[in-house]
């Protein structure tokens, strides 16, 4: 049998999907225009009324919204609803600069945890469960976000918030949870506690449910292996309502946009052109449902693909690939996309510090890139052929990620600089 | 019998010895034998101090990465050809010698050798068996 949660929803057509979007997105532009100064603003100086849109084919003509506008309007400034309509404030960690503050109707957040019974529901998840909920309760959207779908679907739902991992292991094998919701580096850490305390045969989890968080194949599989489930991922931004704005299927191939609530298009982050389907680019949401924070063309920075090839799931909605980087990160050198994020990734799966630098020039027409790492004391050798042979398995692996290759080069331990929030990683001396 | 060698990581970089041998010097830290092994962007500096341990707790709150290796220390007599015998005692065990390096110190006639041999245990029962010493702590005065 399959698994739905709302499988008229969920598995409806896409000349329905349409309809529903076409009708919601000339609803939400015109309440946007009327109740959001600040965006109507933007439309004005593009020249852009609520009459211009009359389909999702007109989306393109509206202005995006950056983080940078939900600065500059924090904390009221992007509300479509007034205060005394509002239930609920759910905010960012603010790492990288001023919080983003998101408020909900009732309604809001009725939408908002469908979107995660349906994720819940998609992992297996019955009335019959019991949902152990460890992500962060309080103003980070996991926790509210998980622990509403699980009431939805009528789960036995544990609100365990994240910590304590003693306690979280004794309720998982006292009260027997089957489905566990959280991070996915706290899920490899609860896995890995539960295999040292050899409590594997105590426990009953069939399925995670990870999100929040970047991570790879392979740590899904050591999750898995570890915890005998069936691992998911979960997408979501405080900005679009959190956890669930898209979810995995049986199939793990991608994650089902909720597409009666948002529309998701792909554009190229340096000219903000609309990229067809299967291009790489960065993503952008437009809420049509939302009332209290209904933002438009939103653009997420993440990097990733759609695809509308048939699920065997069933499920007709869009489906995303994980985000393979930050949009703001992106080079191209040699003609390929290259991220950061990835040269971390490699770094830290070889045991280096995540603090690295990266320079890219060119050198007789022809681009070059140098990964600055730093030493680390268990890469140390007395002997210079251990190093070298480590370096060049450092080499390998980023060749065998990154598509090209990398020159390395070993400096002194913290010896690259270390700034204050965001560190330059990134010099491109091509441009100075 | 060996004698505790103290490998650093210096990136190749302009300032980067003579900010390791300052901060020794600051600490009373006596060098008796340094070498550097050599890479593109980096090399490993080897040395025998007078004072390995609190070297070592200097060098590490430096922020410095570094290592400890026992090596072995071969007593030669200071006159032409001194070094031969230990030679022929390595070519005839098949020994292969990683690296080696003297120390600063002569002492009654004698001059010291540092050798990283490829098989340690062989090459010290061949030295004994060639009546060829070694030094120790004790003999080169250090902790």
């Amino acid at each position: 049998m399959a698994n739905y949660y709302q499988p008229e929803i969920e598995t409806a057509s896409r000349e329905q999907i349409l309809a529903w979007q076409n009708e919601r997105l000339i609803k939400q532009v015109q309440h946007v225009w009327d109740n959001v100064p600040y965006y109507r603003q933007k439309m004005e100086e593009k020249g852009v009324t609520p009459a211009d849109i009359k389909s999702v084919d007109d989306l393109h003509k509206l202005p995006f919204l950056t983080k940078a506008d939900l600065r500059d309007a924090y904390p009221y400034g992007l509300m479509g609803k007034p205060l005394s309509e509002c239930v609920r404030i759910q905010s960012t960690s603010g790492t990288t600069g001023r919080r983003v503050v998101a408020f909900y109707t009732q309604h809001d957040i009725d939408l908002w945890e469908d979107c995660c019974a349906r994720a819940i529901v998609a992992a297996g998840g019955t009335k019959d469960d019991v949902c152990h909920v460890s992500y962060g309760y309080g103003l980070f959207t996991g926790g509210p976000g998980l622990n509403g779908g699980s009431h939805k679907v009528g789960c036995l739902t544990l609100p365990m918030s994240s910590g304590n991992t003693e306690r979280q292991l004794q309720f998982m094998t006292d009260l027997g949870s089957t489905i566990l919701c959280c991070t996915p580096s706290y899920a490899a850490y609860l896995a890995e506690s539960i295999h040292e305390a050899g409590l594997r045969d105590k426990i009953k989890l069939k399925a995670g449910i990870f999100g929040a968080e970047a991570w790879s194949e392979e740590m899904r599989h050591d999750i898995e292996e570890k915890l005998g489930i069936k691992a998911y991922d979960i997408y979501g931004l405080t900005e679009t309502s959190g956890p669930g704005v898209s979810f995995e299927c049986s199939e793990q191939t991608g994650m089902h946009i909720n597409e009666d609530h948002f529309i998701a298009e792909i554009i190229d982050p340096n000219t903000g052109e609309v990229l067809p389907e299967g291009s790489k680019g960065e993503l952008v949401f437009t809420s049509i449902t939302k009332e209290a924070f209904p933002l438009l063309r939103y653009r997420t920075r993440d990097i990733c693909v759609l695809t509308r090839k048939p699920c065997s799931c069933g499920r007709t909605h869009v489906k995303m690939s994980k985000p393979m980087g930050r949009s703001d990160d992106m080079l191209i050198i040699k003609g390929v996309n290259v991220f950061p994020s990835q040269i971390e990734t490699v770094l830290m799966e070889q045991g280096y510090p995540a603090n690295y630098q990266i320079i890219v020039d060119r050198v007789n027409h022809s681009d070059t890139l140098e990964v600055m790492v730093e030493m680390a004391p268990d890469k140390f050798s007395d002997s210079l052929a251990e190093i070298a042979e480590q370096e060049k398995k450092l080499v390998n692996a980023l060749k065998a990620m990154l598509g090209i290759y990398a020159k390395v080069k070993i400096v002194s331990p913290k010896s690259i600089t270390r700034s204050e929030g965001k560190a330059v990683r990134v010099i491109d001396k091509r441009k100075i | 019998m060996s004698v505790h060698q103290i490998s650093v990581f210096l990136e190749n970089r302009a300032g980067q010895l003579a900010d390791v041998t300052k901060l020794l010097a600051a600490n009373a830290i006596d060098l008796r034998a340094i070498s550097i092994a050599e890479a593109t962007d980096y090399g490993v500096l080897r040395l025998i101090v007078d004072d390995a341990e609190k070297a070592t707790q200097i060098l590490l709150a430096g922020g410095y990465i570094l290592s400890k290796t026992p090596v072995t220390v071969v007593s030669v007599p200071d006159q032409t050809g001194g070094l031969a015998p230990v030679l022929s005692v390595l070519a005839e065990g098949n020994l292969d010698v990683e690296y080696m390096y003297s120390l600063f110190t002569h002492k009654d006639g004698k001059a010291y050798i540092v050798f990283r041999i490829s098989d340690e245990a062989k090459f010290i029962s061949l030295l004994n068996a060639h009546n060829i010493a070694l030094a120790d702590n004790d003999e080169l005065g250090l902790k």
